[in-house]
């Protein structure tokens, strides 16, 4: 994210352009307009289709907008539409008329959305239009009159949901409220699906918003192209949708598979997670809001270039792979390779749409389940996956191991219900790299592989065929399938094509660097070093006591942990001893039958001797039973501390990262007095574009260390449902094995006892 | 220091599998003479054995009284037996080991070193385990001196002893020493000697089938024995890591599970729960194995070690009974000291017909308690460890249904 940022951020600043002057002028009249004209229009839904109808003049009747609209909002909840037009009413106040206080109506939204203004505002030292103002209190008396029951909705929501989690949601509503209006078309072109929106919205938003004003002067000849392009936008997705909701579909699918990843991932965790918190609002919102802006997007590559070619810098990754003037069909042919994974959220997007709505809802249900109950994932997730059949290939030191990994799941997003491919181990780290370098920087916590082991390895490779080695391929096996089944259990990472390549591909190229003893070993060796000792040199001053509390938490099950799998470890050694004695133990009984001359005594002792020699077996069981069952589990548990604890590592990055744009703008800033002291305007012109490139740095920043908290925050929820439940279910197995040993033992000492009585 | 009581810990071993009936021996208990040993006080590095008797027998002042004697005076009384010619005959009960509670105490000590580096609950823990081991050790011991005293008291002969009277009754310190280097090194060159000798003896062919079969039969079984409890004891000790092992894993648990109080900690305290119960069973499983199989198999290695130097003794006395008619022999034919050879020969002869005499009965007798004692000590090992199985799975059923509903 981070690298491909700075570029993105550039031209958005330009792109942003366009809406602010959209809203600051031209749009301004459409809001009395729209007032005016329409004042029975009931649906304050969709405000922004309303803009754009009047804006235009269109032919298409608004009233048959609202009704398609309507008629949507019949199919998903009631709720959701109604929060949507006041959020549209407050964005538009926040970003446009900077003097919200009065809004008192709108209390929670309309607060914080200024909030967000003005500070937005303070950092680009531009002061607004008193004009501006005055239609924006205007328009904001007409919304409040008609948007009265549905306001009062949102606040009410905004406030339970703020309730709970104050900051968060605070924060988080905030934001894409506000982006999502002023550059209500630019994320239009996106077609993002909600979590997309969400995502671009924090990354970038601010960006946006605070850029324009500073250069509106002289970008002033760039108006009328928006304006125009604006309303085009606006007016045909009116018909758009109306006419052809299905078209839709296709498009928002084809969002960039890389786009749809990331989004899938960052939006995920935020809808999952917190379940009565801002991400639920989000997702409604986002639901709601997003199918206003898709309707524009239908259009817009055909009527404006310059709108997709925003939306491709502003979404940098998202759109690369739209050409200007994409058409559909271009799109389309993106679908097939394009997961219907990502199903869940671009349906979710196309919600209005009719078709789709069923779907929609099902998919909602599901999420709702995640977000309630994570237990019904292995529902949702419904696959399983084995390694099986472990393979030495090769000869000497150049041998290996190769797993048969067996995925089985109707999920529509694999070709096939069951298929079968071979993986060697280093696939499997790879697989862990790629998935570690791209979702831990976003605080995912990803589950690790078992580790390389050269002495367990090389003696698979001498070949001794002793027990050793083949306990030592058993439970990599054994590791190896459970770390498939964390990752494809992961709601995101399922989503990953790399993860998809792997269980699916035939031939997958050879995983690079993942050899313990070369080069690129090394470099991760040294890697790792300097990134201890930069989090040593990090000082954070955690605000969030939450993060604190479970910092703590982990790094304290970490040691219990890690002390648990030793006495575990050690059971298993002296159980496997105990196995061999009583083996012994078996065969000397078994001798001192055949010595002994007392017939049924002989006998006894040589019934004694094959009890022991069962108990051998039990106990030896019982060793497998303990390594499988409870050392194992731990020693996944421990990896899995580790990843958690990574995730806390990249959320203090970005944390550090936002700290130091900050410190780099303070200096920026302190120049530009000193410039301004000294009078020097060719200078001072240079300083303040480098102030605001710093400036939009820096809540860029800040918003990816939000969002890579809210992630870690939720992934540590889910890590931790995930943990219980995956105890409970172990331990509690572990126990019927130790139940059913218990009851093989009575059966053969009740066997014996019969013949201990027989001595005579 | 370390004083420990008989009766400490009452929980470590039931009433049924405690004391010195552990591996009872004897055919028949006589109600004239019965001896127990009714307290023992563990001191720096001895161990104060209370031997209580209760006898008829006209020889005793009292009907009832005690003494309290240590391990070197049963040492003593055994090595009397042992050197009285008289009993030459007579499987010699096997003297009791030494108490060792060296590799217990140095556990100990070390524990008391390592208290600051681990958490109160971990030192309790592994102070109780000590301690519990210690007792069990101390145990054994007063058990294995009382099976020695009440095998005497049993014997037709031995208890008759006036040795054993005195070591029953006089309740002084009998002042007896350990023995000194010089009789130790006497002892090892008598021992070199008599296994030298006894390889010597033992290729002589008896006579007699009886004997031929029971020399054979001993010397296969006392090293089959010896293999079987070594491999016992080594058997156990493991069950006993196992045991520990599990004993600090539900201690482990239970600081994972007072962490916090979440589902899962909560889980984890029941979870520490069922294993601090189970491993109390298993280490019950491997003390009441180690009482009725390791302790059973060490008493009838020593045991048929007795056994192994009777056959010795009677082979040693039939190679001098032939010599003695070699003697008579030669001695005939020079005739010269003729009757002192006829005497020597007579007197080898009844010394040989009288070892004889009394080693065929007490070989059978020898049997019929091995095997007596090997019905009753595997009954009681089988009946233990169903008993213990069954509370195990009990335990896990009950623990399982109680997770389970918490799930």
């Amino acid at each position: 994210m981070d690298t491909t940022l700075p570029p993105a951020s550039q031209p958005s600043d330009v792109l942003m352009e366009p809406p602010s002057d959209l809203m600051n002028d031209p749009l301004i009249e459409p809001f009395s307009s729209l007032t005016e004209n329409k004042p029975t229009s009931k649906i304050v839904s969709e405000p922004s289709d309303d803009f754009v109808d009047l804006t235009n003049n269109l032919a298409d009747s608004p009233e048959d907008a609202a009704e398609s609209v309507l008629a949507d909002v019949a199919i998903d909840t009631t709720e959701i539409p109604l929060d949507e037009p006041s959020d549209d009413f407050v964005d538009i106040f926040g970003g446009e008329t900077e003097a919200p206080r009065e809004e008192v109506v709108i209390a929670n939204v309309t607060v914080k959305a200024a909030a967000a203004a003005d500070k937005s505002e303070v950092t680009s030292d531009v002061t607004d239009p008193p004009g501006d103002l005055k239609t924006g209190s205007d328009f904001e008396q007409e919304a409040n009159e008609t948007a009265t029951d549905s306001i009062i909705d949102l606040s009410d929501d905004l406030l339970s949901s703020n309730a709970q989690k104050p900051p968060l949601a605070s924060d988080q509503f905030v934001d894409p409220l506000v982006d999502f209006l002023s550059d209500a078309p630019p994320a239009a072109d996106a077609k993002i699906p909600s979590r997309a929106t969400v995502d671009l919205f924090e990354d970038e938003g601010n960006d946006l918003f605070t850029e324009p004003r500073q250069t509106k002067s002289a970008k002033q000849q760039q108006k009328s192209l928006f304006g125009e392009a604006d309303e085009d936008l606006f007016g045909e997705p009116l018909g758009a949708t109306t006419k052809k909701p299905v078209i839709k579909e296709p498009k928002g699918k084809p969002v960039p598979t890389k786009a749809a990843r990331d989004v899938s991932n960052m939006g995920g965790p935020l809808q999952d997670g917190y379940t009565a918190e801002p991400a639920d609002i989000f997702s409604e919102e986002a639901v709601t809001t997003v199918p206003s802006i898709k309707k524009t997007s239908a259009v817009n590559s055909k009527t404006n270039g310059v709108h997709s070619e925003e939306d491709t810098d502003i979404f940098a990754e998202a759109t690369v792979e739209l050409s200007l003037d994409s058409p559909q069909e271009e799109r389309k042919k993106g679908v097939p390779a394009v997961p219907s994974a990502s199903a869940p959220s671009v349906s979710a997007a196309t919600s209005l749409a009719k078709p789709q709505s069923a779907s929609l809802e099902e998919l909602d249900d599901d999420e709702e389940e995640e977000e309630e109950e994570e237990e019904e994932q292995e529902d949702k997730f419904d696959i399983s996956i084995s390694v099986k059949d472990p393979e030495k290939i090769g000869d000497g030191m150049n041998a290996y191991m190769a797993y048969k990994v067996t995925t089985q799941t109707p999920l529509p997003m694999f070709r096939n219900k069951t298929f079968t491919v071979r993986r060697r181990f280093s696939d499997f780290l790879g697989l862990y790299e790629k998935l570690s370098e791209k979702h831990g920087p976003n605080g995912f916590i990803v589950p690790p592989p078992p580790e390389k082991s050269i002495l367990g390895m090389t003696k698979v490779k001498v070949g001794k065929e002793d027990s050793s080695s083949a306990d030592f391929v058993e439970r990599r096996r054994a590791a190896l399938e459970r770390y498939l089944q964390r990752i494809v259990h992961h709601p995101s990472l399922l989503q990953d094509p790399d993860v998809r390549e792997f269980l699916e591909r035939e031939e997958l190229p050879r995983a690079v660097g993942t050899q313990a003893l070369s080069g690129a070993g090394f470099l991760k060796m040294i890697n790792k070093a300097t990134d201890a000792v930069s989090k040593m040199t990090i000082k954070m001053n955690e605000s969030d006591v939450w993060f604190e509390e479970k910092l703590q938490e982990v790094e304290s099950a970490d040691q219990q942990f890690r002390k648990l799998h030793v006495l575990v470890e050690s059971l298993v050694v002296h159980r496997k001893e105990l196995s061999l004695n009583t083996a012994s133990f078996a065969k000397s009984t078994a001798m001192l039958g055949s010595a002994e001359d007392n017939t049924a005594l002989s006998r006894a002792l040589s019934q004694l001797a094959e009890v022991e020699d069962k108990m051998e077996q039990l106990h030896q069981d019982q060793a497998t039973n303990d390594t499988f069952n409870f050392a194992e589990l731990i020693a996944d548990y421990i990896r899995l501390l580790g990843s958690v604890r990574g995730s806390f590592d990249h959320r203090m990055k970005a944390w550090q990262r936002w700290q130091d744009a900050q410190a780099a703008l303070q200096k920026k800033r302190e120049t530009e007095a000193k410039l301004l002291w000294a009078n020097k305007p060719d200078k001072l012109q240079l300083v303040k574009e480098e102030i605001a490139e710093w400036e939009v740095k820096v809540t860029q920043y800040e918003r990816d260390f939000d969002r890579v908290t809210a992630t870690v925050r939720k992934e540590v929820v889910r890590f931790d449902k995930e943990k219980a439940r995956n105890f409970k279910r172990e331990i509690i197995n572990y126990l019927e094995c130790l139940l059913q040993s218990q009851q093989q033992l009575i059966k053969y000492w009740e066997a014996f006892l019969p013949e201990a009585k027989a001595i005579a | 220091m370390m004083q420990e009581g008989l009766d400490d810990g009452p929980d470590f071993l039931s009433e049924e599998d405690r004391g010195p009936r552990a591996v009872n021996v004897d055919l028949q208990t006589d109600a004239t003479l019965q001896v127990d040993i009714s307290d023992a006080l563990s001191e720096r590095d001895k161990v104060k054995f209370t031997v209580h008797t209760k006898s008829t027998l006209p020889n005793f002042k009292q009907n009832e009284f005690s003494v309290v004697r240590q391990h070197e005076e049963f040492i003593w009384l055994h090595d009397s037996f042992v050197e009285n010619e008289e009993y030459a005959g007579y499987i010699i009960p096997p003297a009791p080991p030494r108490p060792d509670f060296d590799a217990s105490r140095e556990k100990l000590q070390k524990l008391g070193e390592g208290e600051g580096s681990m958490t109160k609950e971990e030192f309790t823990k592994m102070k109780q385990e000590l301690e519990a081991e210690y007792l069990a050790i101390f145990k054994k011991t007063v058990a294995m001196h009382e099976v020695f005293l009440c095998r005497v008291a049993a014997h037709p002969v031995l208890r008759k002893d006036l040795n054993f009277h005195v070591f029953l009754e006089y309740n002084q310190d009998l002042s007896v020493r350990g023995k000194n280097k010089k009789e130790k090194l006497e002892d090892f060159f008598k021992n070199v000697v008599k296994s030298a000798d006894g390889v010597l003896v033992a290729g002589v062919k008896d006579v007699d089938d009886f004997f031929e079969h029971e020399k054979t039969f001993l010397l296969e079984y006392h090293n089959r024995v010896k293999d079987a409890s070594a491999k016992s004891d080594r058997m156990i000790r493991s069950h006993k890591n196992a045991a520990d092992d599990i004993n600090r894993i539900a201690s482990s648990l239970y600081t994972l599970g007072t962490q916090d109080s979440t589902d899962l900690c909560k889980f984890f305290l029941k979870v520490s729960e069922l294993f601090e119960k189970t491993r109390k069973i298993e280490s019950r499983v491997a003390a009441d194995e180690d009482l009725k199989l390791a302790d059973l198999l060490k008493y009838y290695l020593r045991e048929s070690q007795a056994a192994k130097d009777l056959l010795y003794r009677r082979s040693r006395a039939l190679v001098d009974y032939e010599n003695a008619n070699k003697a008579l022999d030669k001695a005939r034919a020079k005739n010269r000291d003729v009757l002192q050879a006829e005497t020597s020969q007579q007197l080898c002869c009844h010394k040989f017909e009288k070892i004889s005499e009394s080693a065929k009965q007490e070989l059978i007798d020898f049997k019929t308690r091995r095997v007596a004692a090997f019905r009753k000590n595997l009954v009681e090992l089988a009946e233990l460890e169903l008993k213990h199985a069954k509370g195990n799975l009990q335990l896990l059923q009950s623990c399982l249904v109680v997770l389970k509903g918490n799930t």
